[in-house]
Parts: C-alpha cells; sequence; structure tokens
C-alpha cells in the first residue's frame, strides 16, 4: 500500500505546490488547515522549505541550491540580505548570535526562522537574481554537487560546471522527473582531486577517458548507490558506463526514470536507490537502463582517474580541501576561505561580499566541506583582500582542527537529531586547538558531527566520526557521542569503523586528546592516521581512544530535544513563543 | 472519529490528528529484561517505523528502534505504547513510565 507521503504526493505535488505556498502566506500561518498540516508540510519541501522542529511551530528553514554551489556575482550578497530581512529568530544562539546562513555539505545555503508570511517575498528576491529553493528538499532531484571551482580549476579534467548547470536546467522543474520515491542526489566531478564526492551520491558522474572509434574522448564513468544515512552506508557503484558530456543529461534522466519507475514507494525507509541496487546489482541497473531508457548503445567504463583522488582523502598527495589561495587557469586566484562548521553572521555576510565585490569579481562559491571561496582575485589584490579583519575568523589559513571541523544542524532546529551539534563542535574545536598538539607531519585532521543517523555531517567519511547518542553519567542521563575512526574517500574510499560507543559529550576532547597521543606514540615513520587505523582491529582502536573529562565544559549535557530552543533562558516547551504570527507575536493554544 | 496516525520526517516522529505528539531522542523505561539484559532497560528511541492503534482503550502503538543507554543493545521494539486516546485527543504517556513492548527478535536496520 503506498505511504500518505505518496498518497500527498499524487494529489498536488511539484510546481502546483507555489500557488498554495502564496495562498497560505496570504493569509496567515492559521490558514494552513489543522488536518492538512502534515501533507502541506511534506509537499513544502519540495520548494526548500522543512518546518522546523517540535517547540518551533510556524517556523521553517530554507534551503537554496545553487548547482555545483556557485553562486554568481550578487547572489551570495542576495542571499545575506534576505538572511537579514528574514531570517532572525526569538531568541538569540551564543555563539552566533541572532542571524546567519549555514553552509551545508550538500553546497546549499540553509536559513532558519522563516515565516510563511514572508515566503513569496524571498521567492521573488532570490528569483530576481536568478536564485531558487525548487527542489532543495523532498522527493525529487536535491541540489547537484560538484567541483566548486569548476571552470577554473587546473586539475580539470573536465567541465563539472557545464553539465551540473545542464542537469540543473534539464531536471529542475521538470515534470517527468519531479516525484520520485525518495531523495535523488547527484553528484558531477571534473578534476583528478575528486572532490565532487561522487561515492557517497545517488548517482555520480566521474572525470573519464576512453577510446571510441579511434579517438580518445573525454566524458564521465558512471555510479549509482550511494549514500550514508540510517547505519546502511554505501559507496556508490560502478555500473560500466562511459558518457561523453553531450550524452550525460539522457543517461541521467535514464537512470532517474529508472528509480522513478522501480523505487520502493511503499516502504519508504527501503526507498533510497542505495536498496535498488542492492536488490538488482550493477548489472542489472545497466541491463535496465540500457533495454528500457536509452536509445543508443552505452559505451562500457573509461579509465578514471581515481589513483589521484586527494579531496577528503586521508593519507593521499594532493589537496584535501578548497581552503587557501590557489592559482585558477586564467592566472587569478581562488581564495578557500574557513567556515567553521559552516555558520556564517549576516554581518560577515556583507563583509565577505564587498570584499569580492572590490578585490574579485564578485563571485562566491560553496564547497562541501561547509566552506567559500571567493574566485578570481587577481595577484595584486590577494594581500589587500585577505586585510580585512573578516578573514581573520574567515581565514584561508586556519588551525587543521577548525579546518576539519564539519556539524549538522543538530537538535538546535532538526527533528531527527539526538544531540546539540554545531555549538558543540565550535567549543570542541576550540579546546582542541588550545589544548592539543597533532603528530608531526599531520595537516589535514576531519572531525565530523552528526547528530543522528541520517548523516548530515558525513560522519562516516572523517578521521574521527562522530554521531549523537546518549548514555548514563553520574546517574543521570546525558548528551553522548559514539566515536568511529579512519573513514575518508579517495582511490578507495573507506567508511569509519565505530569504536567507541556512547561517550558522554564532555568526555569527547579527552578522548580525542588521548587518541592522537597514542596514534603519535605507536604510529610507524610517516604512517598516516588512516593507515593507522586500517592496520588495527577495532577492539584495539577502542583501546586507543580512552575518553576523560578534561578541562573542556559543554552547556548542552542535558536533553536539549525536551527544550523548544536549547540555548532559550527559559528552554522548556511551554515557554516556547511557537507558533507565532507573521509579527513573531504568539498565538494562543486552543487547549 | 477517525484518527490520523503516521511517522514522519525519516521517522523522527509520530503525528497524531496532524500534530507532532511524540519524537525520537527520548528515553523510554522498558520492562525488566525485555530488551536487553538490564534490569530495566533504559531505551532511547532513534527511530518509528510505524504506528498503529490497538484495543478498546485505543493504544497508540509505535514500533521503533532503540538502544539501551546502559549497556547499548540496540535492536528494534515492536508495538510500544506512547499513548492513548482518551474523547478524541491524544494523551502522550511519559516515557519515564514502565512501558509494555514487544520487543523484536530481529535486528535493527
Amino acid at each position: 500500500m503506498p505511504s500518505d507521503v505518496e498518497e500527498w504526493k499524487d494529489e498536488v505535488y511539484g510546481t502546483d505546490i507555489r500557488d498554495h505556498i502564496e495562498r497560505f502566506a496570504e493569509n496567515g500561518w492559521e490558514s494552513i488547515p489543522d488536518d492538512e498540516k502534515d501533507a502541506w508540510f511534506e509537499r513544502f519541501k519540495w520548494y526548500g522549505l522543512y518546518h522546523q522542529r517540535a517547540g518551533q511551530e510556524s517556523y521553517f528553514m530554507m534551503r537554496i541550491g545553487p548547482p555545483g554551489g556557485v553562486l554568481e556575482p550578487g547572489q551570495f550578497r542576495r542571499i545575506v540580505e534576505i538572511a537579514d530581512e528574514y531570517a532572525r529568530g526569538p531568541v538569540s544562539n551564543p555563539e552566533f548570535g541572532n542571524g546567519w546562513l549555514d553552509v551545508t555539505t550538500r553546497q546549499a545555503i540553509q536559513l532558519h526562522w522563516i515565516r510563511i508570511e514572508d515566503v513569496p517575498d524571498i521567492f521573488e528576491a532570490l528569483e530576481d537574481v536568478g536564485l531558487s529553493t525548487v527542489q532543495a528538499c523532498g522527493d525529487s532531484w536535491r541540489n547537484i554537487v560538484g567541483c566548486p571551482v569548476a571552470g577554473k580549476d587546473k586539475h580539470e579534467h573536465v567541465d563539472a560546471g557545464a553539465l551540473a548547470e545542464d542537469l540543473h536546467d534539464t531536471f529542475k522543474r521538470n515534470d517527468a522527473h519531479s516525484n520520485l520515491p525518495r531523495k535523488w542526489k547527484v553528484s558531477v566531478t571534473g578534476c583528478d582531486e575528486g572532490c565532487g564526492q561522487g561515492d557517497i551520491n545517488d548517482l555520480a558522474f566521474e572525470p573519464a577517458e576512453k577510446e571510441v572509434d579511434g579517438e580518445t574522448v573525454t566524458g564521465y564513468n558512471v555510479r549509482v548507490g550511494g549514500g550514508l544515512a540510517r547505519n546502511e552506508p554505501r559507496f556508490a557503484k560502478n555500473i560500466d558506463v562511459f558518457v561523453t558530456p553531450e550524452q550525460a543529461v539522457e543517461v541521467a534522466g535514464g537512470i532517474s526514470a529508472l528509480f522513478r519507475d522501480h523505487g520502493d514507494r511503499e516502504n519508504r525507509y527501503n526507498a533510497r536507490m542505495k536498496f535498488l541496487v542492492d536488490e538488482w546489482g550493477p548489472e542489472k541497473v545497466r541491463n535496465v537502463l540500457q533495454e528500457e531508457y536509452i536509445d543508443f548503445e552505452l559505451e562500457t567504463a573509461g579509465e578514471d582517474l581515481r589513483h589521484s583522488y586527494s579531496y577528503n582523502a586521508g593519507d593521499a598527495d594532493g589537496k584535501h580541501d578548497h581552503v587557501g589561495v590557489h592559482e585558477q587557469t586564467d592566472g587569478t586566484n581562488y581564495i578557500g576561505l574557513n567556515v567553521l562548521v559552516g555558520r556564517l553572521g549576516i554581518d560577515d555576510g556583507y563583509e565577505i561580499a564587498d570584499a569580492a565585490e572590490e578585490h574579485a569579481s564578485g563571485e562566491v562559491r560553496l564547497t562541501q566541506r561547509q566552506n567559500i571561496i571567493l574566485t578570481d582575485v587577481p595577484d595584486d589584490e590577494v594581500d589587500a583582500l585577505l586585510d580585512n579583519p573578516v578573514f581573520d575568523e574567515y581565514s584561508p589559513d586556519p588551525h587543521p582542527f577548525q579546518r576539519g571541523s564539519i556539524a549538522c544542524t543538530g537538535s538546535e532546529f532538526c527533528s531527527l537529531s539526538i544531540v546539540e551539534t554545531k555549538n558543540r563542535q565550535v567549543r570542541f574545536s576550540r579546546w582542541l586547538v588550545d589544548n592539543v598538539s597533532l603528530p608531526e607531519g599531520v595537516e589535514n585532521f576531519h572531525i565530523h558531527l552528526s547528530g543522528c543517523t541520517a548523516s548530515c555531517a558525513q560522519p562516516q567519511i572523517a578521521d574521527v566520526s562522530l554521531r549523537g547518542m546518549k548514555t548514563r553519567k553520574d546517574g543521570e542521563p546525558v548528551e553522548a557521542l559514539d566515536i568511529g575512526l579512519g573513514g575518508g574517500l579517495g582511490e578507495n574510499p573507506q567508511f569509519a569503523s565505530w569504536v567507541s560507543d556512547r561517550v558522554p559529550a564532555d568526555e569527547v576532547p579527552g578522548a580525542i586528546e588521548n587518541l592522537l597521543a597514542n596514534f603519535d606514540d605507536a604510529r610507524k615513520d610517516g604512517e598516516s592516521f588512516r593507515e593507522f587505523v586500517a592496520a588495527r582491529d577495532d577492539e584495539e582502536l577502542a583501546a586507543l581512544v580512552e575518553p576523560e573529562e578534561t578541562s573542556y565544559e559543554d552547556p548542552f549535557l542535558h536533553n536539549t530535544k525536551r527544550t523548544w530552543y536549547p540555548y532559550a533562558e527559559d528552554d522548556g516547551f511551554d515557554d516556547s513563543p511557537a507558533p507565532a504570527r507573521a509579527d513573531g507575536t504568539p498565538i494562543p493554544s486552543d487547549d | 472519529m477517525t484518527i490520523a496516525l503516521r511517522t514522519l520526517d525519516d521517522g523522527a516522529w509520530i503525528s497524531v490528528n496532524d500534530s507532532r505528539e511524540v519524537g525520537v531522542s527520548d528515553i523510554w523505561t522498558l520492562p525488566a529484561r525485555e530488551f536487553c539484559g538490564c534490569e530495566t532497560p533504559h531505551v532511547m528511541l532513534e527511530g518509528f517505523s510505524g504506528v498503529d492503534l490497538r484495543g478498546v482503550d485505543t493504544h497508540v502503538i509505535a514500533d521503533a528502534v532503540g538502544m539501551c543507554i546502559d549497556c547499548g543493545t540496540r535492536d528494534g521494539i515492536e508495538s510500544l505504547p506512547v499513548g492513548r486516546i482518551v474523547d478524541g485527543e491524544f494523551k502522550r504517556y511519559e516515557p519515564e513510565s514502565v512501558q509494555s513492548p514487544s520487543v523484536d527478535a530481529v535486528s535493527s536496520r
């Protein structure tokens, strides 16, 4: 039997939702019928609107997805202006104040505390500069990720940006692909560093070469069925297909249609492409694709560049991220800036937009490591640009502990998360910088904190993986983290091994300190952390973690999900100002 | 009266009549040794996979995946009573009260 979600999608989905959003905005939050709220909130996701968690009713997260993370000149500033006007909450966050934008691991931007009444004006302001929230959430083509410096990168093999845009233009607002069984995540990599992270996507295009009719052709190999969520991580599997850039859109459409027609619409927990690939195997996926969805003869896979992948690859040579000053193919530079846990304050956003426009092209790009890149900076403008004090915080040369930190939204806003994440990860990184030395030669050390098994912070592909949990400490339940080690991408990607369960959150910094000290003592000469982990079994690794209390203090050990907002002075659900009208006035309960 | 019951947002919560009533991350007290070897299992729910009504008291029962915060056992839970319908209104049970589910013998996915 189809799920409720499938029935709601059958009734209204895709671009038809827009008129209803406009209607509810016109008439206010209270005009959404009580017995239709679940259905409408599910549909709103298609337009990038996600109802915030319990205690925050009537407030929405809004996601804006530029393909490949490319924000053309003027677009970043417009998002900052929108955040300034519309994304302010009833209470400040102690680390980030009140008003920010979050860069996500899928090269999108998320705003919080958005009210339905403001959405039409926000849509208009976005569309005015060529941006959109369409299909940023929901069961369809999500934001297409890829090399964030496509078109400008010395490591480029094929222009991933052009394909990402083609896919975006073809499959956004496309009725035939608007309603899929589940989310559909697509990656396009064009470089020899692997920064598209294709292995963890439903559909991945990866750079390759193939001899066709006696000529060497550049294009892409195709992989399908990757993903990290629900304790069921999968790397995308090679289906033995090579496509030219010209063929890629048709093949992408064929695979999307295959998923549309054959994915599980009765059980949402079994609906992702990875489960269909589990069931069929890559060979059957290729055969069905060829026989039912593609009109030309598919080429077998070409020679790929995976042997040189360095992005988030642990021990590989080459760049592990885009942070720093790097020369572009046109002789100017791109400057990768660290945005700790992806959260960027509004005032800082204006400063960065000003600097990008004064010293460069004004283009801003977003990376899958929650960072930003300013492109097209001439040599003689680099120092002048970086003289701005804002780049002391958003630095091109951050400490490795801060450079490597990623965190999801967490219990601040998310229904699924079990623990607080972003503020905690900021505090972790600050304490680690002040108290822990990295072993010699370790310049990249990635710590990813995800609040639950949905894995939005991609914890399984980090050196140290942290995942939200609970435990008991001194007789009381406290927020805790599972600790995994040794994950990463590269030629031979590896998911982290979960070696220590339910470590009280205030003992995690001590655990990382001890782990690194034990690694430094026991490693062979020049052995990388990932090699060190790979050479040991889970039991040996668990013994090296040694959680302990330190000078680190954690203010979020209590159950942050039992608050309406974890940082409010009066944080009980009864103290929540939600739901609220457009002006923030709380709406009284009927009870 | 028809009661609309469903799990939403990847099993993050149970909706009763379009209202978010029971969420993940709470710690539920289960009967002695029914979930794991602990005298009193304290199980944090990580996700809901189903919800239904049962019995004349119209108990709202949920299928879930949870982990004992004391011993670390992770398993599926079938038919965990999370509340009941009284005069058409949902009354949530307190997680700290001892509940009587049937524990899934099969490991969770």
